[in-house]
């Protein structure tokens, strides 16, 4: 199977709060919390920092100040957080002594559900309303867009977490329609802050990626440097300008260091996705790894060289085109019982 | 004799120059990197980076051995013979054709990295020398004859050294092949056994002594031998200009992988056909130039990035070959580089649609570095 390295974590993760009935009493939770509080203190203490203002960022630092992990997996490391983050929220009882439930919707089955479509429908008829009486009164309806391309719906995930209870995929979908058509209206502005619940912003990557100004040495001549790793290498590339394609690794000619075609390849791809393949001279430093990983490594450090020379939009293209991120992929560890990482013992029927 | 050789040579020229007005038209749209100019003499810095056509015929003639293997593909494929003319190729016919044959013989080393075209500068230059009527001793590689033997005898003439009759009789055909006419002119100037009843007498024309050689393969060494010490003697009389041009060189002063059948170490005084190489590649004779080429792909034990001649060759290699005239032979410059690829693009060699293109000759290039080997491996598959 594909493992998705694109799409957001929310579309992986697995809610837990909406399984079952309450496995979590309130009692339990509130003396997690008057133990998380008393530890907060003591850790404080131990830090020799002031315990009233010791933030949660604080207390993450000194966790892994103490209990240093190599793991990989950041949710595997010892962490200590306030138990409403730990443990998941979960449904109170839906009903009293006498048995008789709170909700008037209780016994429909998915009481918070059609609670939630009933209120979105009120809305709905709230800003039809709104709409009729402008026209009645000959006001001008307002036409304000709203910002479709950097918001989302929630995910049926999200959606559930925030019910607490389990949501069907038809469901789902038609909860999604009737916003839509609530933001479709016109006047919809009216009901804004009850529509911002339910979307989310979808962060623009480029904004982490740094490009560097070009720097120019005695000669005139503008050059600049970055740096890349892949696997167990480290390399540095020095990119010149007004250059003839000639590249020096390690002191090297290209041609002696990697007599492979296949390393050639690879650093040949950040100059010719940009076209500039005979204009730029370099000079690089590699160490560790392997003869592939060199070849990766110096592939990245060219690139993020190269986006000094390169407009924006050229950046953006090469992100996309995934020369400027890091691989991640590393030597898997190899496992006690079995032969590697993944490989077991030849398996013997007796 | 002299004289005779060069009417043979204007006839051939004169067949060439009558077709080469038929040749004209066709050749102007593809002037730019072809030139039409076949005879190496007349070779000049104009037509520097350009390729020239042999035809078939005197290649089968001139180089039945010389030329390396994937050239001898592409002239099967592509049916003609070009060699690009390269500023070392010029700058030794040059010193050739200023030479003073009455001094000793001067000593060339063509050397260079791997796949720069050193061979290929060599057979150019055994080409030209052909043409003007000299007598040329090619051998074309002499690490085939430190390796891979399969039969060592034990030499008649000196008890302790080693004969190699596969590689001796091989050379000799060739030899036969490419020097036909004077074989007839020269005559030995001693009386020589080949064992106890058949010998050659004083004055009988040296195509004998080859004969003898190619009939009976366990003297073809000391017929070589012959060979060798006779030219080296009459070279100097004028009569005839004598080249050698070996390449591998440095395969005379390093070691050997040959074993004798108690499995101790050959060493390569003890080989024949080595001695007489080395005793040629002296400069005690006038009268004819060494050309030499150091190859690094066939040498045994020395690391692959040895291309020097210090390196090559070792302490003993360089003392014997010493004094000598480098000649680096470098990867193809632009100019070069251009003219290659448009010969590749215009015999349709390269069939890839992004080859065409500038950013295909810009990629190209970055890859096989302007490695002459490299870009022919690279654009074979192509």
């Amino acid at each position: 199977t594909l493992r998705l390295i694109c799409t957001t974590t929310a579309a992986q993760r697995k809610n837990v709060g909406a399984s079952g009935p309450e496995k979590y009493t309130e009692a339990f939770i509130k003396k997690q919390i008057e133990e998380f509080n008393l530890g907060k203190r003591h850790l404080a203490n131990m830090m020799g920092e002031d315990p009233e203002t010791f933030t949660q960022e604080d207390i993450d630092r000194a966790i892994a100040y103490l209990f240093p992990s190599g793991l990989f997996d950041k949710q595997a490391r010892p962490m200590m957080k306030h138990p409403t983050e730990v443990f998941p929220e979960q449904r109170k009882v839906q009903w009293g002594e006498d048995g008789r439930p709170f909700h008037f919707l209780f016994y429909t089955g998915k009481q918070s559900y059609y609670s939630l479509m009933h209120e979105t429908y009120e809305k709905l008829l709230n800003v039809q309303k709104h709409q009729d009486q402008m026209i009645a009164q000959d006001l001008p309806l307002q036409k304000e867009k709203r910002n479709l391309a950097g918001s989302r719906w929630l995910t049926k995930i999200e959606l559930e977490e925030m019910l607490l209870e389990k949501v069907s995929d038809d469901d789902y979908s038609r909860f999604i329609q009737l916003l839509e058509k609530l933001v479709a209206l016109p006047c919809a502005d009216i009901e804004e802050k009850y529509i911002q619940k339910f979307s989310k912003e979808v962060p623009v990557q480029l904004q982490k990626v740094v490009i560097e100004p070009l720097q120019y040495d005695e000669r005139g001549v503008a050059f600049s440097t970055g740096e890349g790793k892949r696997k167990t290498a480290r390399a540095t590339a020095v990119v010149y300008d007004n250059g003839t394609g000639k590249v020096t690794v390690n002191g090297i000619d290209v041609l002696h260091y990697f007599p492979v075609l296949q390393d050639r390849e690879q650093l040949l791809f950040p100059f010719q996705f940009l076209g500039r393949i005979g204009k730029h001279d370099m000079v690089c430093t590699v160490s560790g790894g392997g003869r592939s990983a060199q070849a990766g490594a110096i592939r990245l450090a060219s690139a993020r060289a190269l986006s000094s020379f390169v407009t924006e939009k050229e950046v953006e293209f090469m992100r996309q085109a995934g020369l400027l991120t890091v691989d991640p992929r590393v030597k898997e560890r190899k496992k006690p019982g079995q032969e590697g990482p993944r490989r077991k013992f030849t398996w013997k029927k007796r | 004799q002299l004289d005779h050789g060069r009417a043979l040579h204007t006839a051939a020229r004169g067949g060439l120059s009558s077709v080469s007005p038929q040749d004209v038209p066709a050749e102007r749209p593809r002037a730019a990197f072809h030139t039409s100019e076949s005879d190496p003499a007349k070779h000049t810095e104009q037509h520097e980076a350009r390729l020239y056509n042999i035809p078939l015929e005197e290649v089968k003639a001139v180089f039945p051995h010389g030329l390396p293997h994937r050239f001898q593909q592409q002239i099967q494929t592509f049916n003609e013979a070009r060699v690009m003319v390269r500023k070392p190729a010029l700058e030794l016919l040059a010193c050739l054709k200023g030479s003073n044959f009455a001094h000793p013989a001067v000593r060339y080393v063509i050397y260079g990295e791997r796949g720069t075209g050193k061979t290929m500068t060599l057979c150019h230059v055994v080409h030209y020398c052909s043409r003007q009527g000299w007598l040329v001793l090619h051998v074309p590689d002499a690490h085939l004859w430190v390796k891979n033997c399969k039969e060592l005898l034990q030499s008649s003439y000196n008890k302790d050294r080693l004969d190699q009759p596969l590689q001796a009789s091989v050379w000799l055909k060739n030899f036969k092949t490419s020097n036909e006419r004077f074989l007839q002119e020269i005559k030995t100037q001693k009386k020589y056994m080949w064992g106890k009843r058949e010998s050659t007498e004083e004055g009988r024309p040296l195509g004998e002594v080859v004969e003898q050689g190619l009939a009976r393969a366990r003297s073809a060494s000391d017929a070589v031998g012959v060979v060798l010490r006779e030219l080296k003697q009459q070279s100097h009389r004028g009569s005839f200009r004598l080249l050698v041009a070996v390449d591998g060189v440095n395969a005379l002063w390093g070691r050997t992988t040959l074993r004798k059948e108690d499995k101790s170490p050959v060493s390569l005084e003890e080989l024949t056909l080595v001695h007489n190489l080395r005793k040629m590649v002296m400069n005690d004779w006038s009268g004819g130039a060494i050309v030499t080429t150091l190859s690094q792909t066939g040498s045994l034990f020395k690391p692959s990035s040895a291309y020097t001649p210090q390196e090559l060759l070792g302490k003993e290699g360089f003392d014997a070959l010493d004094p000598f005239v480098p000649i680096p032979v470098p990867n193809y410059s632009p100019r070069e580089f251009e003219s290659c690829y448009g010969y590749y693009l215009e015999r349709k060699w390269l069939q890839h649609e992004k080859a065409h293109t500038e950013d295909g000759k810009a990629e190209l290039q970055f890859l096989s570095g302007s490695n002459p080997r490299q870009l022919d491996r690279l654009a074979g598959p192509l």
